[in-house]
């Protein structure tokens, strides 16, 4: 299934308007997509704001994106720009 | 008794206290439901989305921080996680508020126990949980009040209250206006708290940090100085006498309509017909028609003040018999209602029979599994030209010699080349006007050059409703999609009006839609040049399109159109039209 590791560099982390960016991002997808904290978290659904809010993730701290099907690889592409934002 | 706090918005202002709630009541544990599950899970989940929609638009219109924050919780409510947990709380057999409750709590304990930044996102969420629950339960909104208080007296104005809270939150603000608020009195904040702020922006008096306001009884009379830092709860009678003076006075004068103006002209909405022409409150003229299907029609439109005729249903006069009623016959029909409205328009709508109306003298020239895309309306006058000419014949006598303006239409106009053959067939009989019913989509969608050829169109929104979206008028499961509220159907109304003005032809609307007071308005922001409704409809929508202006109509139509769902349109209208929550509509 592909991929994205990417390192969550705001200040705030994944919350606030990053968080509300990624989600409306991944709930444009057409695919299920996952989101879970490197290493060893257990994945939860990008299309959750409240799931996306609860997996706490911080600045400097690292997340895979997992999406699989049709245009995978563009929404993918998407979602890490945005979390690896500033 | 007396309070005192620090003013913060200079000026004076009193009304009714309205106490800010924080939080509904917890629904009952064990709570349960009666009925299928399914209805249940969708009584929740037009809540949560009916939520989502409010929080949205505020969000959009706050914009900044509170906008942000809005947006968000727009997306709480909106949360697949959520609409999964409260879907499996109903299946367990959960009342939806109960099962809205609890899907809340499970998210809700984890933000919590974070604390910090997203300690406070729980508080959002709280707030759109209670917003959700109050939605279900028809508990009141929590946060602000949406309309001012009726008004005291028989006759008199609306009131706008004295709000009261412990703190207000950006949301809480967003959509407040002079009309709902008279004064913000807050225990919490200071000169440079964010109510301080709202209020000096709107120009109400305010006084905050007033220790003791939240224990005021709601809907007592509450005076405000925002000078002085007083607030007398239940003041001396002769405090009251400058209610009048207060920021009222600027409103009615926007609202007045050239009839008696101000507190009078507000006071009567609910309670009777002001009569009059129907126009914006700038001057924006639109006549108020009524749709007839028989003579006692006709009474009740002429006893609701309605300016003409906008749809007179003639199938009345056909169905039940065996042949089509003579000319002479139909003449003298016709005549009793262009007698009813002298001077005035009288729009006719030939035969529409098939369907669901079918006529032994007109049968369909097959069998027809789906009747309403059969041979109806015109499409049977075209293969019975005979009844068509006749039915002409007799409504050109009947305009002989009469001061109404006589205007006919056909019914089921799906190309321009039908309604010119239409146009032909009423011109050769000397009749001027002749126009077409849009309530197929491929008319609307070829409005530019359908109006080219007849003399004015008139929008049916419940067949365009039914034919756009492919759904059953008759199928009540199918609601949803009949609702005029839908934005592709907004989309059809736009593109046929602006067609029709750019060709210098009216348009007008002669659905159910046109009786929704708030859709009317919206209606005429499309462009809809005239409105027919039920009798019974016209004095409500009469007195809403009075307090607005043609420019406040138009943004309320653009917005409802920025919308993807009838209840977004709906609340963005709704937000773009403030004063008619304060008229009661």
């Amino acid at each position: 299934m592909p991929e994205r590791k990417v390192t969550v560099v705001a200040e705030v982390g994944l919350h606030a308007r990053p968080a509300a960016t990624f989600v409306r991002a991944a709930t444009k997808a057409p695919m299920d997509v996952t989101v879970a904290k490197v290493p060893g978290g257990d994945p939860i659904n990008a299309k959750s704001i409240l799931q996306i809010l609860a997996l706490d993730v911080r600045q400097d701290e690292t997340i895979v994106i997992k999406a699989e099907g049709k245009g995978a690889d563009e929404v993918l592409d998407e979602l890490a720009k945005i979390a690896g934002s500033p | 008794m007396n309070l005192t706090g620090v003013g913060a918005s200079p000026g004076t202002g009193q009304g009714p206290a309205f106490i800010v709630t924080v939080s509904v009541p917890e629904p009952p544990e064990g709570a349960t439901y009666t009925g299928e599950a399914d209805q249940e899970k969708q009584r929740a989940a037009d809540a949560l989305q009916q939520v989502a929609g409010v929080l949205e638009l505020r969000g959009d219109r706050a914009g900044g921080q509170a906008g942000e924050i809005l947006r968000a919780q727009a997306m709480m409510a909106e949360d697949p996680g959520l609409a999964v947990a409260v879907r499996s709380f109903i299946d367990q057999g959960i009342a939806a508020p109960r099962a809205v409750y609890q899907a809340f709590a499970r998210f809700r304990e984890t933000l919590a126990g974070a604390g910090g930044y997203l300690g406070e996102r729980a508080a959002d969420l709280d707030d759109v949980r209670d917003r959700v629950i109050g939605e279900l339960t028809g508990h009141p909104m929590p946060g602000i009040p949406s309309e001012p208080a009726p008004p005291d007296e028989p006759g008199g104005a609306p009131r706008p209250y004295v709000l009261v809270a412990h703190d207000l939150a950006p949301a809480d603000t967003v959509l407040l206006t002079k009309d709902l608020v008279a004064a913000f009195v807050t225990e919490k904040g200071g000169p440079t708290s964010h109510t301080a702020i709202v209020a000096r922006s709107m120009g109400v008096p305010a006084v905050v940090g007033c220790r003791g306001a939240t224990g005021i009884r709601p809907g007592v009379r509450v005076r405000v100085d925002g000078t002085s830092g007083q607030v007398q709860v239940e003041p001396p009678p002769d405090f009251s006498d400058s209610r009048s003076a207060g920021p009222e006075a600027g409103r009615s004068a926007g609202s007045g309509v050239g009839r008696s103006g101000g507190d009078a002209w507000a006071g009567q909405v609910a309670a009777r017909d002001t009569g009059g022409p129907g126009r914006t409150s700038d001057g924006h003229a639109v006549p108020l028609l009524a749709n007839v299907g028989g003579q006692s029609d006709l009474d009740a439109a002429v006893a609701h003040g309605a300016e003409g005729i906008g749809l007179y249903r003639t199938e009345f006069l056909f169905l039940g018999r065996s042949e089509a009623p003579s000319a002479d016959e139909q003449r003298q029909v016709y005549r009793a209602a262009l007698e009813a409205f002298p001077g005035r328009t009288v729009v006719v709508r030939v035969l529409d029979a098939g369907a669901d109306k079918p006529l032994s003298f007109l049968p369909p020239s097959g069998g027809e599994p789906n009747p309403a895309l059969g041979e109806r309306g015109l499409r049977l006058l075209r293969r019975f030209p005979d009844v068509l000419d006749t039915q002409v014949e007799a409504l050109a006598g009947a305009a002989d010699g009469s001061s109404a303006h006589l205007m006919i239409m056909a019914p089921m106009v799906a190309t321009a080349e039908e309604a010119s053959w239409f146009a032909g067939v009423c011109h050769v009989r000397g009749l001027a006007s002749a126009g077409a019913m849009i309530e197929i989509p491929a008319a609307a969608l070829r409005a530019e050059s359908l109006v080219t050829v007849v003399d004015f169109v008139s929008i049916g929104t419940n067949d365009l409703a039914q034919y756009t979206f492919a759904a059953d008028r008759e199928l009540g499961t199918l609601g949803t999609l009949q609702d005029p509220w839908q934005p592709a159907l907004l989309d059809l109304v736009h593109r046929t009006a602006t067609a029709a003005s750019d060709n210098g032809k009216p348009c007008g609307v002669c659905g159910e839609a046109a009786a929704d007071p708030l859709l009317a308005c919206v209606l005429v922001g499309l462009g809809a040049t005239s409105l027919s409704m039920s009798p019974r409809a016209l004095p409500a929508v009469r007195v809403a399109l009075a307090g607005q202006t043609l420019g406040q109509c138009q943004l309320a139509a653009q917005a409802a159109r920025g919308m993807e769902t009838p209840a977004h349109a709906r609340a963005a209208a709704r937000s773009e039209l403030p004063e008619l929550a304060r008229l009661g509509l």
